[in-house]
């Protein structure tokens, strides 16, 4: 259980880990907390040649609201948001999600960065951003882009980040009017990750937005779940239907176990939803 | 190799450090301080569970590099803190261990639960020391230890 051997060298600044990243050989890896790589390359199913510790790269543990939304650093740990160290614009849903994330151990490590940027389709944070509608900002040295997390992720691990380029934060649009949402979870063991966990946000003014991960390729939205609970007064028999096609188009291999499973996280979350 | 300068247990110590090298191997091999024990090596099951920088971390997932300049806490730099002493009267008392392997990590967690949660129910610190994985005693007997430890803290004024 040991790693193979790499090579180690701090960023300072932005611009730093980037240049690092591109002078970099065949496999360079970035770390900041280190909870989901560490393990990785001391089991070896992850190799790196370089490791590129961001971890101490002050700016990006910022996180600013303004009237736009807010912009949460990429090095936000798990155990600050569950702490309430930064603004929850959500009615506590930030704080929800970071507290049910594996043990207090791991969360006073783990970024919202390095969840987003590992591409998990069982971790919590990219399902949440992507109920939420974030966007993901990236960097290489001065230049910096803005993408959609649905468009971000696009499979089990993979991301659209190019080879000189890391996760700088992430950004979710505010909106003032008020909010409501759900969350459900199934998971073996408390803090172990989510055999399917599923979030439901609904704005006043605007459809629902129902996100689900877990045991599938790559977290999604469910277009058909979320028309269908827009209409008033939908029948739960209707709702299920539509939930039932979500996840056969965005989980082909699911059987009909995974079916129930997920069918159900998302009915609980868009009940606890509409609870609130 | 990279010099690396830790604060450990009180102590300024100075080491060159393979960067691969966790801080649990560090503690373990290095400064021979054995009190922190090894289980599964990949953030399982915490018993490696030890403070950097006052927070509970899991020395199997932390690389030592990454320590530079930190304060390194392992079990055997409470021996004078008040709330570890407590835990560790109620962990005799309550019977709260038998082979002892995971009792490190549980007295490092369970002390972080008391100072971040006062005086927890049973529920909190069942929910709070899930990640800790205990093989032979059975959760019980350690819930009820880190519960009646609260409880003696509470009803002296606060940790």
């Amino acid at each position: 259980m040991k790693s193979a051997k790499f090579d180690y060298v701090v960023a300072k600044t932005v611009a730093d880990a980037t240049a690092a990243l591109a002078s970099a050989g065949a496999s360079p890896a970035i770390i900041a907390g280190g909870q989901s790589l560490v393990p990785m390359l001391n089991l070896r199913v992850a190799f790196a040649d370089v490791l590129i510790d961001i971890s101490g790269i002050e700016e990006l543990r910022e996180t600013s609201l303004t009237t736009n939304g807010i912009t949460i650093g990429a090095l936000t740990t798990h155990a600050a948001i569950e702490d309430g160290k930064i603004p929850d614009p959500f009615r506590g849903l930030l704080r929800k999600v970071a507290s049910g994330i594996s043990y207090r151990s791991i969360r006073n490590y783990g970024t919202v960065g390095g969840s987003v940027a590992l591409a998990d389709p069982a971790a919590d944070w990219p399902v949440c951003f992507m109920a939420l509608g974030a966007n993901v900002c990236i960097a290489t040295g001065e230049v910096s882009r803005s993408q959609a997390i649905t468009e971000f992720i696009e499979s089990q691990y993979i991301t659209s980040l190019r080879k000189d380029e890391i996760v700088i934060g992430l950004h979710i649009a505010r909106s003032d009017e008020p909010q409501r949402w759900g969350l459900h979870r199934v998971a073996r063991k408390n803090g172990a990750f989510a055999d399917s966990i599923a979030i439901a946000v609904q704005r006043d003014n605007e459809p629902p937005s129902i996100a689900l991960g877990g045991a599938v390729q790559r977290p999604f939205l469910l277009a058909a779940a979320a028309r269908q609970l827009s209409r008033r007064g939908t029948p739960e028999i209707e709702l299920r239907a539509a939930i039932a096609q979500d996840v056969r188009a965005n989980v082909p291999e699911a059987d009909s176990y995974l079916m129930r499973l997920h069918t159900s996280t998302v009915l609980r979350a868009v009940r606890e939803m509409g609870s609130q | 190799m990279r010099p690396v300068t830790i604060e450990l247990n009180g102590a300024k110590v100075v080491h060159d450090i393979e960067p691969r090298e966790t801080l649990a191997d560090f503690v373990r091999e290095q400064c021979r301080l054995t009190a922190t024990h090894l289980g599964c090596e990949h953030g399982a099951c915490g018993a490696c569970t030890v403070l950097v920088n006052d927070k509970p971390t899991r020395s199997c997932l932390r690389l030592a590099v990454m320590c530079e300049g930190c304060t390194v806490q392992t079990l055997e730099g409470f021996r004078d803190d008040r709330v570890m002493e407590t835990l560790r009267r109620q962990f005799h008392e309550c019977h709260a261990l038998q082979c002892g392997f995971c009792t490190p990590g549980m007295l490092v967690m369970a002390r972080d639960i008391l100072l971040r949660l006062p005086n927890p129910d049973e529920q909190i610190v069942r929910r709070e020391l899930s990640g800790q994985i205990c093989r032979c005693t059975g959760y019980a007997n350690i819930i009820n230890a880190v519960v009646a430890a609260g409880r003696e803290i509470g009803s002296a004024g606060g940790a």
